[in-house]
């Protein structure tokens, strides 16, 4: 995918014809067979299947019985570089997301040194147009250090580069502070993103308030830590006619209060992430540390009550919040453990496989809000259509997988899903016009003798 | 005859109500070894017990000790204020060191819940928990329930109240699993900030008043931590022992009366209560070793001498 706010190596545009593919594009009201012909790296054009040949030389890959649907943008992805590249940097991260069937990747700034400064981000974007397997953009810090005291430079990191402003991993817990970044957003742009906790409220919790961890006898963190804040930073973005975006929203709480901003008619946008659309705090039962994530694994009500706000688009879009970690941060007892789970190679079969297979949610709305974020953060939105840049991916549904049985791309292996079957497996990847993801063939045919 | 239980013991959900009574039975038949002069018996003979204690501990680890002794083992004790993840190593390389001693038990007390299933993942010991974090503390619940069955016969139909910071305690969390698998009705009681949400999921009654307390056939009364005041969850000392203190005026003389220790006088127990007739803390106490003995061996050796006693 392209804007002036992504950054990767020039790609090579491809010339391919994909041959049979069950094309889907909820926005282009696409649910059919096709022939995609691929011409330097552009759908050049759309045909009833075996109708399309290939120009000289181009490759024609046979999807039939597999799908097509626009490549997916994840507008929340710790790529913990610079400073934490034992736990992931900039090509672990984008291969992963290739490999999950994202076109574009937003990277979050809490590294070290936070991204709060014009001149480390613009040596990460140089990096990234070297690094990035796929188009990769950058938040940049509301305030210095993520310390909540003291506005960054929002005017000159937008011309460094940022996509846009958060403090994740953090909320801003002074209102006026927000107001302030939220006037500022009339001078520089660019989406201010939110992580909203209170932590009054939330204090030392590691698992979500309620019968599990009463159980357990970890500390909680009640839902109203999260929905007080959406509540009161909704009101905060409609006051200042500012755009914000609220992060990871967990909670039937969370989702009544973005429920209330929006129909006051703040400007506010929501995500939510796969495991806490499929997950419950009942699995920390386990304690196993891959359950530890902030904000946590709620009870079954707030599960079901995101999957309704999801369909409805009361939840905009799906986001990972990919949070990768190192062995020894996770080995440990639960309460000692890093918070977070990776996500970017797990989300769609996970999504496909506890939402669309038992019937909760259509395909159509998975695959619509997959890509939903890259609007919210003013980049284009991928579309399968003639004249459209190639960000598709080809998966196979039919097909399933244990996760990590094959170990991860990624450089953690903290997931969430660990052990899962998983139902849908990426078989090609197609971004910025490019080949990012091919899934590689363990048996290939032996050669002759 | 029931199967061997184990591998470990971490919570009180590894055991069902007959392997809870069969773990009473034992003790039954070790406490008679402790009226012995020579208090040993050499059923693990050989064999080595560690014990890796990273929090403070008089009484646990003390009983632990005594029991492995009395049971013959070699014991190992190794013991950490403060978590030695905090000074570098971590709990999985301690482990896999003691683990190359090939001890046949590792015993563990941890100031963080899910330490000792952690460790059960990493040694071919068995493994006991003495404790881990705000969770679970299965042995403290068993020598509770070989108490109240030693004086009541049984536990079914007893109404136990337990009450104080259940919050933090993880002596209460262990004692509503177990007291209830063996028939009794268990209520917590305790200011409204120190009852974690939902603690009623586990089958339990919650109130924040004494006011019922006369139904109660066992009154549990739990440790009330000076640092809960730091953390204001209650205001003062003086409104929670007005509120909360069990004394001879809250007390009927045919109430039993249980702290796992260590007291605060004068706190949540007036001392005369303490030293009431009908207080078990002494009795807790000594039923610490056979119960643990207990456990060892069952973990340990397993069936044959059941069979025989039996």
């Amino acid at each position: 995918m392209s804007s002036d706010k992504l950054f990767a190596p020039e790609s090579r545009p491809i010339d391919l014809l994909i041959r049979s593919a069950q094309v889907l594009d909820p926005r282009s009201d696409l649910d059919e067979p096709h022939d995609i012909l691929i011409r330097g790296g552009v759908v050049a054009e759309l045909g009833a299947p075996g109708s399309l040949s290939p120009p000289e030389e181009a490759e024609v890959f046979d999807a039939a019985g597999r799908h097509v649907f626009p490549a997916f943008v994840d507008p929340h992805v710790h790529m913990r570089t610079p400073g934490q590249e034992y736990k992931e940097d900039l090509v672990t991260a984008s291969a992963a997301g290739a490999a999950g069937g994202y076109c574009a990747l937003i990277a979050m700034p809490n590294t070290d040194p936070v991204l709060d400064d014009p001149s480390i981000l613009r040596a990460l974007v140089e990096r990234a147009r070297h690094e990035a397997r796929i188009p990769t953009g950058f938040m940049a810090s509301i305030t210095r250090g993520l310390a909540g005291d003291e506005l960054t430079e929002m005017a000159a990191l937008r011309d460094a580069g940022a996509l846009g402003f958060t403090d994740d991993g953090k909320p801003v817990v002074s209102a006026g502070m927000l107001r302030k970044a939220l006037q500022y957003q009339r001078l520089c742009g660019g989406v201010i993103a939110l992580h909203e906790e209170d932590p009054a409220l939330s204090r030392d919790g590691v698992m979500h308030e309620g019968a599990v961890s009463a159980r357990l006898g970890l500390a909680g963190i009640p839902s109203v830590s999260e929905s007080t804040m959406i509540a009161r930073d909704g009101a905060l973005a409609r006051y200042e006619d500012a755009r914000a975006h609220f992060q990871h929203v967990s909670a039937v709480e969370s989702v009544e209060a973005l429920a209330q901003a929006k129909e006051t008619g703040a400007r506010v946008s929501a995500e939510v992430t796969p495991h806490h659309l499929t997950l419950t705090d009942d699995l920390v039962r386990t304690l196993d540390s891959r359950f530890k994530m902030n904000p946590p694994l709620r009870a079954e009500p707030d599960r079901r009550a995101l999957i309704g706000a999801l369909r409805s688009g009361l939840i905009d879009c799906v986001a990972t919040d990919h949070a990768p970690h190192a062995r020894h941060e996770k080995e440990v007892p639960f309460e000692q453990a890093a918070m977070g789970t990776t996500g970017l190679e797990t989300a769609f079969a996970a999504l496909f496989t506890e939402l669309v297979m038992p019937g909760e949610l259509d395909l159509a709305v998975i695959v619509e809000r997959m890509s939903a974020g890259a609007a919210l953060f003013d980049l284009p939105t991928p579309r399968i259509e003639r004249g459209a840049q190639a960000n598709l991916v080809v998966i196979d549904l039919e097909r399933s997988f244990e996760v990590g049985a094959n170990g991860y791309v990624s450089r953690s292996e903290n997931c969430a899903f660990q052990g899962r079957r998983l139902h849908g497996r990426v078989v090609l990847t197609l971004a910025a016009g490019a080949v990012a993801f091919r899934e590689r063939l363990l048996v290939e045919a032996a050669p002759a003798r | 005859m029931s199967p061997r239980l184990g591998p470990h013991l971490i919570s009180i959900e590894d055991l069902d109500r007959a392997g809870i009574e069969r773990i009473l039975d034992r003790a039954e038949s070790f406490e008679e070894v402790a009226g012995r002069e020579i208090k040993k018996v050499p059923a693990l003979r050989g064999r080595t017990v560690v014990n890796l204690f990273y929090e403070a501990s008089t009484r646990t680890s003390s009983s632990f000790e005594l029991a492995a002794k009395r049971l013959s083992a070699d014991v190992v004790n190794i013991r950490s204020i403060g978590s030695s993840v905090d000074k570098g190593e971590s709990l999985k390389d301690t482990v896999q060191t003691l683990s190359a001693y090939d001890p046949a038990a590792i015993v563990i007390r941890s100031p963080h819940a899910g330490a000792a299933q952690l460790v059960a993942g990493w040694t071919s010991a068995a493994v006991i928990n003495a404790g881990d974090g705000k969770h679970e503390h299965p042995t403290q619940a068993l020598l509770d329930a070989f108490t109240l069955r030693r004086r009541l016969g049984s536990l079914d139909g007893a109404n136990i109240w337990i009450v104080g910071d259940v919050l933090h305690s993880r002596v209460a969390r262990s004692n509503i699993l177990a007291l209830q698998r063996m028939g009794a009705a268990v209520t917590v009681c305790g200011p409204p900030t120190l009852l974690p949400r939902d603690i009623e999921a586990l089958g339990c009654r919650a109130t924040a008043t004494l006011d019922d307390l006369e139904e109660a056939d066992v009154v549990y009364v739990l440790r009330m931590q000076n640092e809960r005041m730091r953390d204001a969850y209650v205001p003062s000392l003086r409104e929670y022992a007005a509120r909360y203190q069990i004394n001879p005026s809250r007390l009927h003389p045919d109430q039993l009366l249980m702290h796992p220790g260590p007291v605060n006088r004068g706190v949540e127990l007036s001392a005369e209560a303490i030293d009431s007739p009908q207080a078990l803390i002494g009795e807790q106490v000594k039923a610490g070793i056979a119960v643990r003995m207990a456990v060892l061996y069952e973990l340990l050796v397993g069936s044959p001498l059941l069979a025989v006693v039996a």
